[in-house]
């Protein structure tokens, strides 16, 4: 069997379903549990089949019932919904009253389509290990702020198999979100707003004031990150289009009247003399700690945010009942796996070097003998990521036994 | 009509402790959590009262939404409103009965509570309105009965000590408002509450949040406030909906809760009194002139059937005879209008068919009631229109691209243009339909300098035709007496 990277067809699909998903892992961190919980047999499962025929509202008791369904339908992807009031599959015979969704984790999704116009390298649905720098600036970004500020301990990032990142929060207070909490969460996040046609897509301050305390750690991160990567390796400010962007966002005129001249005869002029020299003209223009200086400084700031701040899909965080790819579903176009990434080691993730499906469907053959269906990815370079998903699943349990225990132990008797 | 010795005795969750706040008030606060249900003897005509009157206000509350109306504007109509059908006075007032206000405000909300918790649709949309309602009374209290209503009852949250405010001075300080020119020296209380309790502070980075707590200064303490009341009514709104199968057994009930229910479904029963003013008759011959110059669409749309046609089928004729009967039209000159208007007829079969039918409106023949006509809410409601029929309400009952046109070709000669179109249209899609309306009285009333969200007066809304009739005639006359001053 000789099979391509890329390869993704329905018979590569089912033997990966068979031989290699990691059902038991998948349904232990959605189920907070051993046993099944509501967590997991009220909870939706979506299909896309090869067809594009979308099915949703399945349920099933148990993971074995899952990847016997997933075998029999072998869909290109399958996605995880909220749980449910009742069992999704009965959704036909229960009052629509009593089928609502009630838990969910809160789940972001980044994709790097969004950052067209801060990256160079590639555009649309591309993406290489250098602009995987900016997926990385957005998990360090959100991971630290649904931490430090809101608590959260449980937060999964997975891949999304080809240009983006999603993220899963399993803490008992996020999964009980409502969602307007769910929105605020979002809104508190969100910082780039406007479409294209906005120059300027910051603008979270209130009169002149400094930016909300809640975006102090993620400037501090993204300063140190715009010199190394909007400057120097994107070189972004090299071209004619983008620099009078930049020049856009500067609120001075006579500032960037000057500035216009001297790029535009200066053509071979890069992006990090482009930032001294637009640095050097506010502080020859205005004495440091006047009204104007501090203006044009906090514009800087706000520049800097603009070309690096996580760009997020509201849509996807803001509604309990959205669904979203299951990790370790295979993309169809790339053929590489969705996996499990660590945040703290997020920069030396490669995108280009994640498992593809039939990359390890050869690791399989080359192992020789299949041990038994649905364990041979610990011989594979699945295992690393399967391991990752069982340790994080392991914190979540640990919490819900502490908190099984507190509960029960105040109406302990002897 | 009710019997007002039927007693119905309101059977809710005894108050556990029964403390009694001293007061020389029964209720102590003027602003309430509804937390303890009335546990007295009503009378099913209160019972009734109540409801209507703070659905009013609540109807009124729905209305701004749709009609965008920004918060000032919404407090002054809903504060306007509130005066009117539940007015709740101060402490301090010594020429009215505080607390039956207060009693009449909790009847109503508990009685509207059975009624709006039997959808998830009445329940989101009632739990907005009272939380809105909820808010403006609280912005409008008076500051120290408002700190003695926040005294009577706990809100979970930990003030913030001086050792963690000066953890975080920095960006507390950052948070503060300052105006300009004003050192910062205050001494800021602030309250730590989980951030889920506060999600608009969080949204718009008004508060510091560590570790999923928030730091909510004193200013903005109402946001935990609001967002306690709101979470209060929807679990009581849960639990009040399983609790409903018990009480659907009264049934002298069940018809009225159902009625309030579709007070948000089509607009309220219109408060509009039907007996039309003495000496303000109208003529057969005039009502082709006022129809033209002073009719909501869904009476525009059977005048001009009614000419073209030279018929209307019986629910059309029902609905625009009363109408006009209430506007003015004698007996003897309903005779005469339809007689005209039915010229296609043998006087014969006129007097056999309809005269009678004419006359029965009018309470002269048959059992001789007195019909009213017809308000928004039951135009809405009943004899839904067949596919012949002309009667109902144009908003709702007319395909979107029928109703655009019959706008233009109705109003444009009022002031109505094509650029006013996508903006009905839009609360029409919401189904809002007496908002649709009442924006065209006012587009169509401009030039009378009638200006947006003032609705037919005050920014009530259309909930009557012939309450639009009549305003509409009412501008134009006070407009042709200033007219007259000025010569
Ligand atoms: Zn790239």
């Amino acid at each position: 069997m000789s099979l391509a990277d890329t390869d993704a067809s329905p018979e590569v699909m089912l033997a990966f379903y068979r031989l290699l998903y990691p059902f038991k892992s998948v349904f232990n961190w959605l189920n907070h549990e051993h046993t099944p919980t509501k967590l997991f047999t009220h909870r939706e499962f979506a299909f896309t089949l090869q067809q594009d025929v979308y099915l949703r509202y399945n349920s099933f008791n148990t993971h074995d019932d899952l990847k016997k369904q997933v075998c029999a339908l072998n869909p290109t992807r399958f996605e995880i919904g909220p749980v449910y009031t009742a069992r999704p599959r009965d959704k036909k015979t229960v009052r629509s009253a009593a089928f609502t969704p009630i838990k969910r984790e809160l789940v972001f999704d980044i994709d790097m389509t969004d950052y067209d116009g801060t990256r160079t390298c590639c555009s649309a649905a591309d993406i290489c290990v250098r602009c995987w720098a900016f997926i990385a600036a957005a998990v360090k970004v959100l991971h630290t702020a649904l931490e430090d500020q809101f608590g959260f301990r449980h937060i999964l990032w997975v891949y999304s198999g080809r240009r983006g990142i999603h993220c899963w929060v399993s803490d008992e207070e996020a999964m009980e979100l409502t969602d307007d909490q769910r929105r605020a969460v979002v809104g508190a996040l969100t910082v780039i707003e406007g479409g294209k046609e906005m120059a300027k897509k910051v603008n979270v301050r209130l009169g002149n004031k400094g930016l909300p305390p809640s975006l102090w750690p993620a400037s501090e991160t993204l300063r140190l990150l715009f010199d190394p990567l909007i400057l120097r390796d994107q070189d972004v400010f090299a071209s004619e289009s983008n620099w009078e962007t930049l020049l856009q966002l500067v609120p001075d005129s006579t500032i960037t009247e000057k500035l216009r001249d001297k790029w535009s005869n200066d053509p071979a002029r890069t992006s990090s003399t482009k930032w001294s020299d637009l640095k050097r003209a506010i502080y020859k223009a205005y004495d440091e700690g006047s009204p104007e200086f501090i203006r044009l400084t906090n514009a800087l700031e706000d520049i800097v945010i603009q070309y690096t701040y996580p760009r997020l899909d509201a849509e996807v965080s803001k509604h309990r009942n959205h669904l979203l790819k299951a990790p370790f579903c295979v993309h169809p176009k790339t053929g590489r796996v969705c996996v499990p990434v660590d945040p703290s080691r997020v920069d030396d993730f490669d995108p280009s070097a994640v498992p593809t499906v039939g990359g390890l469907l050869r690791e399989i053959n080359e192992n020789g003998e299949s041990g038994g269906e649905g364990t041979d990815w610990a011989k594979t370079s699945l295992k690393p990521f399967v391991d990752m998903l069982d340790r994080h699943t392991a914190g979540i349990m640990d919490d819900v036994r502490r908190s099984k225990r507190a509960a029960a132990g105040s109406d302990l008797s002897w | 009509m009710y019997n007002t010795r039927d007693r119905k005795k309101f059977v809710g969750k005894q108050d556990p402790d029964g403390a009694q706040i001293h007061s020389k008030f029964q209720y102590a606060h003027r602003l309430n959590f509804y937390d303890r249900p009335p546990l007295y003897d009503v009378t099913i005509e209160e019972f009734e009262t109540c409801a209507l009157d703070r659905l009013r206000v609540l109807a009124e509350i729905e209305s701004s939404f749709a009609r965008n109306r920004p918060w000032d504007e919404l407090k002054t109509v809903t504060l306007a409103q509130c005066q009117k059908y539940v007015p709740l006075n101060n402490n301090t007032a010594i020429t009215v009965d505080v607390d039956s206000q207060r009693r009449n405000d909790q009847l109503g909300h508990f009685v509207l509570r059975l009624a709006f918790c039997r959808s998830e649709e009445l329940r989101r949309r009632f739990l907005k309105a009272e939380t809105t309602l909820f808010r403006v009374r609280y912005d409008s209290d008076d500051r120290k009965e408002r700190d003695g209503f926040l005294g009577s009852r706990s809100f979970d949250w930990i003030e913030v000590g001086d050792e963690e405010k000066n953890t975080y001075a920095k960006e507390l300080q950052a948070l503060e408002i300052k105006k300009p020119g004003e050192e910062y020296v205050r001494e800021e209380r602030y309250y730590k509450v989980r951030w889920t309790r506060v999600p608009d502070l969080v949204a718009k980075r008004k508060v510091l949040l560590r570790g999923g707590w928030a730091y909510v200064p004193s200013r903005e303490q109402s946001s935990i406030i609001f967002q306690e009341f709101e979470a209060n009514l929807a679990r009581a709104l849960e639990h009040t909906a399983k609790a409903l199968p018990r009480m659907d057994e009264d049934t002298r009930l069940v018809p009225i809760l159902n009625n309030l229910s579709q007070g948000f479904l089509a607009g309220v029963p219109s408060g509009w009194s039907s007996a039309p003013a003495s000496g303000d008759e109208i003529t057969a011959e005039m009502v082709d002139g006022i129809a033209k110059k002073h009719f909501p669409m869904c009476m525009r749309n059977l005048h001009e059937s009614l000419m073209r046609d030279r018929h209307l089928k019986h629910f059309g004729r029902l609905q625009y005879g009363l109408f006009l009967k209430v506007l003015g039209l004698s007996i003897e000159e309903a005779v005469m209008f339809w007689r005209k208007a039915f010229s296609g007829l043998t006087d014969d079969k006129f007097n056999k068919e309809y005269k009678y039918n004419i006359r029965h409106s009018y309470g002269l023949e048959g059992k001789r009631a007195n019909y009213p006509a017809k308000s928004c809410q039951q135009i809405l409601l009943t004899d839904k229109p067949g596919p012949s029929d002309c009667h109902g309400c144009p908003y709702r009952h007319f395909a979107p691209e029928n109703l655009q046109t019959s706008l233009l070709a109705s109003y444009s000669s009022h002031g109505l243009t094509s650029t006013d179109l996508p903006e009905i249209m839009k609360t029409v899609k919401e189904g809002h339909y007496h908002v649709a309306c009442t924006r065209v009285f006012e587009i169509t009333h401009a030039s009378k300098g009638v200006k947006k969200g003032e609705g037919v007066g005050g920014g009530e809304s259309v909930t009557h035709p012939n309450q639009y009739t009549t305003r509409s005639r009412e501008l134009e006359k006070s407009q042709e007496d200033a007219a007259m001053v000025v010569e």
